[in-house]
């Protein structure tokens, strides 16, 4: 069961506020590059290492503006990867208590599968394809929907619109190519 | 410790909040981007108006921090990002926020997307100082930079305007935008199509 707009849309600017209100404002796909370093850290312990200011590491783009990624890698434990772990603990309860979805919702989407068809494993693959492409251009872009485009633009910066446009001129036509048929 | 609590519940409010609006849900979202059901982007529209206003309008009477502002630097790779993004987001139906929550609420095809997304976040850590290198990094518009001058912000603006008014009356922008909009550009209005798949 899907809010009204007028309901959603004032929930979630209320939960944009809160952010801003109470820390920082919201944003999520940094903590991909914090769990990418967290995973690499394991396998070669060198990869994060302490200095007398802080922390800072063998890759480059850990080690820029001043180790900061670096040092959420070696503190896992900090307020921005925990709360995307709360988020997808936010997304089991609201299902939960929505009654859950159909196996067949769970597999993939309806549009999807109006317009491609049932193969699990090709939906699986456009998601794989999809998901790298996003993150790629999230952290070129230093941010994603949550942190650029909600926050940011929330926030009246240059940024937050110039990643929007971005976003929408490849957004729309891709979608409109790919979903021709309704669901 | 107290950051960690509100990162809990912060963080959990966003992830309920973004399933109940239908963005976990990547039907929701082709139907948003292929502009035959602009519910969702309404609620966004909406959202950022309400977050717009509040914080700008708490910030004017002195009970919102402006130093809890934080403005990404403007550069020409902001641009080829979102592009980027815009394009996986059509395909995958997911963004980074959306995908982590959705593969909360069971959605399989998420774990993918998280696979994905771990991969070209490594594959962007490994290729950034090519990036760093073309220049495409550097800031263009001034950088960290907000439309109007918000007092006591650590911020310049790319006019004079008062930064703070501004904020209050982009929001209040946003908010009528939301209720402007159309509920499609296309397909058939009134169609079957209109009614939810599920």
């Amino acid at each position: 069961m899907t809010l009204n707009w007028k309901i959603g849309g004032l929930m979630l600017g209320l939960v944009f506020f809160a952010a801003v209100l109470l820390v920082k404002p919201i944003g999520v796909s940094t903590q991909f590059v914090i769990l990418d370093g967290i995973a690499a850290d394991l396998v070669s312990p060198d990869l994060v290492t302490q200095t007398d200011e802080g922390y800072t590491s063998s890759n480059a783009y850990l080690a820029k503006s001043g180790g900061k990624y670096a040092k959420s890698v070696a503190n896992p434990l900090n307020y921005s990867l925990v709360f995307v772990i709360a988020m997808v603990l936010g997304g089991f309860v609201s299902v939960k208590m929505r009654g859950g979805l159909d196996k067949a919702e769970r597999a993939m989407p309806a549009l999807w599968r109006a317009n491609f068809g049932d193969s699990v494993a090709k939906r699986n693959i456009a998601v794989f394809v999809g998901g790298f492409i996003v993150l790629y251009g999230a952290r070129l872009a230093g941010g994603c929907t949550s942190g650029h485009m909600m926050s940011g633009m929330m926030q009246t910066s240059i940024s937050g619109y110039l990643f929007t446009a971005g976003a929408f001129a490849a957004a729309v036509p891709v979608a409109m190519m790919l979903y021709k048929k309704e669901a | 410790m107290t950051s960690i609590i509100l990162a809990i519940v912060i963080g959990g409010l966003f992830g309920f909040v973004l399933d109940r609006v239908g963005a976990t849900n990547p039907t929701i979202i082709g139907r948003m981007l292929n502009l035959t059901n602009l519910s969702l982007a309404k609620t966004i529209l909406l959202a950022i108006g309400v977050g717009s206003v509040l914080m700008f309008g708490g910030q004017m009477l002195g009970l919102v921090n402006v130093g809890h502002m934080s403005v990404k630097a403007a550069y020409v790779g902001v641009f080829i990002g979102g592009l980027m993004l815009g394009a996986g987001w059509a395909l995958a139906g997911f963004c980074p926020g959306t995908g982590v929550v959705a593969a909360g609420t069971g959605r399989k095809d998420a774990l993918y997307f998280i696979a994905g997304g771990l991969l070209g976040a490594a594959a962007y850590m490994v290729t950034y100082p090519s990036w760093k290198a073309s220049g495409l990094l550097d800031s263009i518009l001034g950088g960290k930079v907000t439309l109007g001058l918000v007092p006591g912000s650590k911020f310049e603006a790319i006019t004079a305007l008062p930064g703070d008014i501004m904020g209050l009356v982009l929001g209040l922008g946003f908010i009528v935008l939301a209720f402007a909009l159309p509920d499609r550009l296309a397909g058939q209005p009134g169609g079957a199509a209109q009614q939810p798949a599920e």
